[in-house]
């Protein structure tokens, strides 16, 4: 999976980067310790190091975005066929995935007939997704060779597909179904872009230096704008025009590969106005709505605004202004969008980057913040703490880590040397070309999981001093097919998983064997697939929850449904089933955190308090979803939790900071009373020292592990970006 | 009548014509600049000065074509005054006197009868726009006092405020804000850069701002070099805007061009930059423009732009970006070292020019006559580049020969030195290196000094430094067998007690050296080089020293820094007289024996005029300016002056300049600041040819063949036309600006007595139809023709001399009957 590519840990291979990870980790828990005195006395704080495959590995960057006005759903197809579902609603909180597929490299995206969603790729087909079981609904061969653009009408009843072989063909949406209308006059070279007129009567095609304009009623074209292939007085080899937008004036407004946004009069055919922006490509074009502003994105890393800004504000004349440019991208910018409010734009460097428009921004809260997506707001590392495994999970393969230990002792702020390196165990490689979806390990450390979109693998994992074998449980019944979320019960004895049909099985795994306990189906009525889960840690409960639905808890040893969390507006990120009291606690994307004891099946009078008082609002203003939850086992006041940039152990027993309260304070020096510190401790104890954190749990009650990603690793796998000439360098 | 009035310090220009935008006339014929209390009016063909307007009393801070009438100018200065001028003739039409001190003015076509004035509150650095009232009065001096208030806190520089095409709005930008008040909507819209301090942000002051002439378009320049172009700044929320950066430093100015096509900025890095289409790929350069742009502006006609530099100077550019025209004045860039040198040959001043030049400028014409470049290497704009400077320069035999020094030091035991010897080359008019000296001394050079002997075939030069030598140069033959030359070898080396030698100077009969070292004074016999006596006065270290002249030539004067100047007398070898006074330039006149010396106090500077053997002072001024005075210099005059006033007198055959700490350089006079304008400049104004435009070649061409052929037939026949610039009246009548001419009527008489032949050079019945009278008369009057032809015969019957009417034989009355009859309806469609 392309997340799981961007968001695993790291290679093992250089020495020097390994070392210095493992320095991080070290200083990552004995910094967390000081942080929490009392719960992490930092002296005995054991040294861990995970690690990652090695070797060359692609990155998956962003090839397409697709927004829909309706839902204010964004979706985002990768280079290596993954899709992805943002609700820009909630936060931008990647609600929904496909995963990839080695030979569904997607080429575009589109939304048609309000919320359907197609894809079509090099492989000539066009995917349907189901949006609710978050499957693929079919895919359909175009037979026009690789597809590289696709549209859909204005009314959404149309979709309209330019192939290698120069052919545009017009299929009518049907429900459930897509069904071949016709083809237009066939042009010499692919079709790279296509845009239809608001009005849908006309459209306009791309190709390799010239441009159609095609009437939809007779499917013949009626004009053809040849593109200019100088740049700077050199002709370049060909002019590749890379994305094309259709207004409703009739204006054509073309970007290609010679740094060119060219304004075109479909009328007559003629070139209206040019504007070089770039001395390379400029790859895509995204119009808003109202026509009023649109947005290109270029290979140099930059997207440009243009607007419809009036000439004097007298006249009603109007032109088309270049006003600011954004570098939040080192790559390429393969793809750009435009919402009401905002600019988003995706390319090579894999961020997904969300830019709101001051002026469309009604009030100057987090909204108007820059946003920039550069990890799964999933987790993909599980841990066994007994034999302090890490499994990370990667598109095409998992890594089974076992960690260092040192025996060295120091103060806070120390790195302490290893006596014991991190061990690589495993390095399990998938059987087809789908992405794995999600991993697990047990506790104990001697099952794996994994899951592809179309087989479930279930391994036992055998220790023998040294080495390690890896044994297949074989005939895995028919149900198990597929799953979207797996997890071991503390006691390693049950499985749990989540298959995209919305039905939950209890599996009773025995030694080699296994046996199908229960299946919980759906509730009547909801097709919605279960993506997170959350055990007990005495076995006795289950949650699971949808991306939507409310959170559902299940008895396990009775095995029926025992109570229904209320739903919230906004959807569920993180899970986790406190020991001892057996509280449910439920992070949202909009970073609320609820409490939900299940016995008393009602929420706690913690989770009262807080909602009454309400969080502090620079929490709330935090933009990564909380992907992980975890307790102390010795501690039951902390909820320990963390998103991509930050750690937090949140103390029940001290009182929630008010607006008025430091949320982010530093460490007291130490030199002050404890009068002082303790009228200013609150609730939220707050670590950034991370910089990318994807994963963070407690070993034990002493030890914390916590993987790190580092965004310069990423980028130096990435190809190198187009040189450009920097002054004074 | 002279004598009435009291001396005056003045200005002698020298003053800074980049101090604000030029303005470009309608025609792009003339440039017009602000040079201090001056406004000066510049041919943009031929970069001479044609006018200067004077009237202001104090700085002159703005000037602006009256939108109007393009034939008059604006301007406002710091003495209160909104002043509106005839340029083409250089007469102040009307005086508005506003009272406050105004800092900048703009005008703009749409605002009816008014004008708009920085000007600033009684807080020190609050400064407001405002528009004025300009009341219609037909007396010279008005009162404007209706003020209406348009701005606050502006900045005080006019290049921070834009009006907007046709006038709608004015935007200013002060630090971070960009405010834009509509004047429809008496509405102002206020735009914030982010200021933090954060590095991003840290240089994003805007430095300057201009206005689309077409579209609602704003651009300003920034600190960090960025072009902001803001559209849609009608609305507070939808605004928007976009950036150009080429520039690295700050953006200095921005002007549109008249059709708003591009744009132009410029800054630090001295090249001008054009903006087509305002794209950031679309642009072209002029480099090499020599110093900081400080001004841009462009000619309402679009033909021409113009870029005021920092090193004084003025360039005008055509629109396909080529340099045509360069004004240059006293460059006031760098340090003067040199201090005020007189160049016996053109009698300019020679001072430090550009960083490594000695510039040339003339007093009377108040421009840079060349630039001489002594360290000739490539000069780099770097800040904390330690540069070579260019510290001494001294004149000897009469021109002839130019010493320059020139050192470096990067660390205190680093010193680079050079003396560089020039001759003057008859053929190329200019300095030719002669001699390269390299360190000459082991350390600074203090004083430099040429022996002034009539005696020009054995030039002596002679350097003191800090090492404690003085060193006697002198020219020998340095002829090989390739060719004959001459060089500059040392010939004696002189010390006295490892003191610091600080000065040196010869004798006026060259017989004599002066050298002063530290406190001591020591003279030297030129022949033999031996130390003849030493003074010693214990009274601190000699900064000044010189000799008296002509009758006062036995006398040795002598400043020290304790405030204390003595005179010796060098016959008797002894002291004098001595007085309390704390002198900081002390210069004896060439042409007379007075030597005028300016001190030093708390409260200002004093200038004391007196002759070596009178101790009491010929004349005194006090006060001369509130700076410290620099350097100052005599400088012969070409025709003297005769100031009856004993006081005066010292002024008779020599100017005394000088140049203070802020680099003003002033001098006295009696009289208002005369006319600076040659003879030639003045003629170019008046021989002002019809405009090159295509009619002109066609018609003027074809009109000028037909000339010539009338010409020939005429000579044939022996006939000479009356040529109108020979006849005062007619003279007079064309080259008095028309609105100060008594009415026509009463001219009538005499214009048309001129044109008639007289009877001694002419025959009755050769007079000319002349094209031209007839042209004349049209401009001048556009009346009525009846009434003008009635007039005619009045003046006819009363005012002539009864004798030209009996000459009028009777063809020419029958050829004025013609004249009469000449429809000229056609005048009053015009």
């Amino acid at each position: 999976m392309a997340a799981a590519e961007r968001g695993a840990a790291r290679p093992t291979g250089d020495n020097r980067t390994s070392r210095r990870r493992r320095r991080r980790c070290r200083e990552h828990s004995l910094r967390t310790s000081g942080l929490a005195p009392r719960a992490l006395p930092g002296q005995s704080a054991r040294a861990r190091g995970s690690g990652a495959e090695r070797g060359p590995r692609r990155s998956a960057g962003i090839r397409c975005v697709a927004y829909n006005n309706q839902s204010n759903r964004l979706a985002v197809s990768r280079t290596d066929g993954t899709v992805e579902i943002y609700n820009l609603s909630a936060n931008y909180f990647q609600e929904k995935f496909f995963p990839g597929h080695e030979s569904r490299a997607t080429e575009a995206l589109c939304w048609a007939k309000g919320q359907r969603l197609f894809s079509a790729g090099l492989n000539g087909e066009i995917i349907e997704y189901d949006l609710q079981a978050l499957n693929i609904k079919y895919a359909m061969d175009a037979f026009g060779g690789p597809i590289w653009s696709m549209a859909a009408s204005p009314s959404g009843s149309q979709l309209l597909i330019g192939c290698e072989d120069g052919s545009v063909k017009l299929f009518q949406i049907i429900p459930d179904k897509i069904q071949f209308e016709r083809n237009f006059d066939r042009q010499k070279s692919r079709i790279l872009s296509l845009s239809w007129h608001p009005s849908g009567t006309h459209i306009a095609a791309g190709s390799i230096d010239y441009i159609s304009v095609f009437d939809v009623k007779s499917g013949s074209a009626i004009h053809k704008m040849l593109v200019d292939r100088q740049y700077m007085n050199v002709s370049k080899r060909k002019c590749i025009i890379w994305g094309v937008a259709f207004l409703s004036d009739g204006t054509v407004i073309s970007v290609d590969s010679a740094g060119k946004v060219q304004f075109w009069d479909s009328a007559t055919g003629t070139l209206v106005k040019n504007h070089l922006i770039a001395n390379a490509d400029v790859q895509s074009i995204a119009v808003s709505d109202q026509e009023d502003s649109f947005v290109v994105g270029t290979a140099e890393g930059t997207i440009f605004h243009f607007q419809l800004v009036s000439v004097t504000s007298s006249s009603s004349e109007k032109q088309w202004v270049r006003t600011k440019p954004f570098q939040h991208h080192t790559h390429d910018v393969r793809t750009v969008a435009h919402s009401p409010t905002a600019l988003i734009s995706g390319g090579t460097d894999t961020h997904l980057v969300i830019r709101p428009l001051m002026e469309k921004v009604e009030v100057k809260n987090y909204d108007a913040a820059l946003r920039k997506i550069t990890f799964p707001h999933r987790r993909l590392i599980s841990c066994s703490k007994k034999r302090q495994l890490l499994l990370f999970q990667f598109s095409h393969h998992l890594d089974l880590w076992r960690l260092g230990s040192t025996v060295a002792t120091g103060k806070h702020g120390d790195t302490l040397p290893l006596s014991k390196d991190a061990d690589h165990l495993l390095h399990l490689k998938t059987k087809g070309p789908e992405n794995i979806i999600c991993s697990c390990i047990s506790p104990c450390g001697s099952w794996i999981a994994y899951s592809t979109a179309s087989r479930f693998f279930l391994y036992r994992l055998n220790y023998e001093h040294d080495s390690i074998s890896l044994q297949r449980v074989s005939k895995m019944p028919a149900f198990l097919r597929s799953a979207l979320q797996i997890l071991f019960s503390e006691d390693s004895t049950k499985l749990f998983v989540a298959s995209n049909q919305g039905s939950l099985h209890v599996i009773r795994l025995l030694e080699g064997s296994f046996k199908h306990l229960h299946t919980f189906q759906p509730q009547s009525g909801t097709v919605e697939s279960m993506c997170l889960l959350a055990v007990s840690p005495d076995g006795n409960w289950l949650a699971a929850s949808g991306t939507s639905a409310g959170v559902h808890v299940y008895n396990v040893k009775r095995l029926k449904l025992h109570c229904t969390v209320p739903a919230y507006n906004f959807p569920v990120t993180a899970l986790a089933i406190a020991p001892n009291t057996n509280n449910l606690v439920i992070a949202h994307s909009d970073q609320q955190i609820f409490e939900y004891s299940i016995p008393d099946k009602q929420y706690t009078e913690w989770s009262r308090t807080v909602q009454k008082q309400g969080f502090h609002h620079l929490w709330l203003q935090r933009d990564t979803p909380i992907t992980h939850i975890s307790f102390h086992p010795k501690r039951p006041m902390y909820i320990l939790v963390h998103d991509a940039y930050m750690f937090c152990i949140i103390d029940k027993s001290l009182p929630l900071p008010n607006d008025k309260t430091l949320l982010y304070n530093p460490l007291p020096p130490t030199n002050e009373s404890d009068v002082i510190r303790r009228r200013t401790a609150h609730a939220f104890k707050i670590s950034k020292i991370y910089k990318p954190l994807l994963f963070m749990d407690l070993l034990d009650e002493r030890t914390l592990v916590a993987v790190e990603r580092p965004l310069d690793d990423i980028i130096a796998q990435l190809p190198p970006p187009i040189k450009k000439k920097k002054f004074g360098t | 009548m002279v004598e009435e009035e009291s001396l005056r310090v003045v200005h002698c220009g020298g003053s800074e014509l980049n101090f604000r935008r030029a303005v470009f006339s309608a025609d792009s014929k003339y440039i017009f600049c602000v040079s201090g209390d001056f406004v000066k009016v510049y041919s943009t063909a031929t970069e001479e000065c044609v006018h200067i307007l004077q009237g202001h009393r104090n700085l002159v801070t703005g000037i602006h074509l009256n939108p109007n009438n393009h034939l008059q100018l604006y301007s406002c200065s710091f003495d209160g005054t909104i002043k509106l001028w005839d340029y083409i003739d250089g007469i102040l039409i009307k005086t508005f006197v506003v009272g406050h001190k105004l800092h900048a003015l703009f005008t703009h076509a749409h605002a009816e009868d008014s004008v708009f004035v920085i000007i600033n509150k009684e807080t020190p650095d609050i400064f407001q726009l405002v528009s004025v009232k300009l009341p219609k009065s037909s007396s010279q001096e008005i009162e404007a006092e209706e003020i209406s208030f348009v701005l606050d806190y502006v900045n005080q520089s006019p290049k921070c405020i834009a009006f907007g095409h046709e006038g709608e709005y004015v935007a200013a930008v002060r630090d971070f804000y960009l405010s834009v008040y509509f004047f429809k909507k008496k509405k102002t819209s206020r735009f914030i850069l982010s200021s933090s301090r954060s590095k991003k942000h840290a240089k994003n002051n805007f430095t300057c701002i201009a206005c689309h002439p077409k579209e609602d378009c704003i651009a300003t320049g920034h600190k960090d070099g960025k072009i902001r172009l803001w559209r849609n700044f009608d609305d507070d929320k939808k605004y928007t805007y976009t950036c150009l950066h080429w520039h690295h430093d700050m953006v200095m100015d921005l002007a549109f061009s008249v059709t708003g096509s591009s744009l132009l900025s410029g800054g630090r890095e001295s090249v001008l930059v054009e903006w087509r289409d305002a794209t950031e790929k679309n642009k072209e350069f002029l480099p090499r423009l020599g110093a900081t742009i400080e001004h841009i502006s462009v000619s309402p006609a679009g033909d021409l732009f113009c870029t005021s530099h920092s090193d004084n100077k003025i360039i005008v550019i055509q629109r396909n970006l080529e340099a045509s025209a360069v004004i240059q004045g006293l460059v006031k860039d760098s340090n003067i070292f040199t201090g005020l040198v007189i160049d016996p040959r053109t009698k300019a001043l020679v001072l430090n020019g550009k960083p490594g030049h000695l510039q040339f400028y003339s007093l009377q014409s108040d421009k840079q006559l060349y630039n001489l470049d002594i360290v000739q290497q490539e000069y780099i704009n770097d800040h904390g580049l330690i540069q070579i400077e260019l510290t001494k320069a001294a004149f000897g035999c009469y021109g002839n020969w130019l010493a320059t020094v020139e050192q470096r030091q990067e660390k205190e035991t680093e010193l680079e030195l050079q003396m560089k010897l020039w001759t003057y080359n008859k053929k190329t008019q200019g300095f030719v290196l002669n001699t390269k000296i390299s360190m000459p001394h082991e350390d600074h050079i203090t004083a430099l000094c040429f022996g002034n002997a009539e005696k020009s075939e054995n030039p002596t030069l002679v350097t003191a430094s800090k090492d404690g030598h003085f060193k006697v140069w002198i020219l020998t033959d340095d002829s090989d067998i390739y060719k004959q030359a001459v060089g500059w070898t040392c010939d004696f080396v002189g010390s006295y007690h490892k003191y610091q030698a600080t000065n040196c100077c010869f004798s006026e009969d060259g017989s004599l050296l002066a050298v002063s070292f530290e406190e001591i004074v020591t003279i030297w016999d030129s022949e033999t080089w031996e130390l003849k006596c030493t003074f010693c006065q214990r009274a601190g270290k000699i900064r000044n020293l010189c000799f008296g002249r002509l009758t006062c030539s036995k006398y040795l004067l002598g400043a020290t820094e304790n405030g204390i100047l003595c005179c010796w007398n060098l016959l008797s070898c002894a002291l004098e007289w001595s007085a309390k006074l704390n002198i900081r330039v002390m210069e004896p006149d060439p042409n007379s024996e007075n030597v005028a010396a300016v001190s030093q106090s708390s409260v200002g500077s004093d200038l004391f005029v007196f002759k070596p053997s009178e101790p009491r002072p010929l004349y005194i001024q006090k006060n001369i300016c509130r700076e410290e005075v620099q350097w100052g210099v005599f400088v012969p005059r070409d025709v003297p002056e005769s100031f009856t006033s004993e006081a005066y007198q010292w002024l008779n055959r020599s100017q005394f300049y000088f140049l203070t700490k802020s680099q003003s350089l002033l001098t006295f006079s009696t009289k208002s600041p005369e006319e600076k304008l040659t003879p030639t400049s003045k003629q170019l104004l008046a021989e002002e040819s019809l405009p090159t435009t295509p009619f002109y070649f066609i018609l003027g061409k074809h009109r000028q063949q037909q000339d010539e052929k009338l010409n020939k037939a005429l000579e044939d026949e022996l006939i000479q036309l009356p040529l109108t610039e020979n006849i005062p009246a007619i003279s007079e009548l064309l080259h008095t600006p028309a609105h100060v001419l008594p009415s026509a009527s009463y001219l009538c008489s005499m214009f048309v007595n001129s044109l008639l032949l007289s009877k001694e050079t002419k025959s009755a019945e050769e007079l000319p139809d002349d094209i031209d009278m007839e042209e004349e008369k049209e401009s001048e009057d556009s009346d009525e023709e009846n009434d003008f032809t009635e007039k005619v015969q009045d003046t006819d019957n009363t005012d002539l001399g009864e004798d030209i009417i009996h000459q009028l034989s009777k063809s020419e009355e029958k050829e004025l009957r013609k004249f009469r009859k000449v429809d000229y309806s056609w005048i009053t469609a015009l």
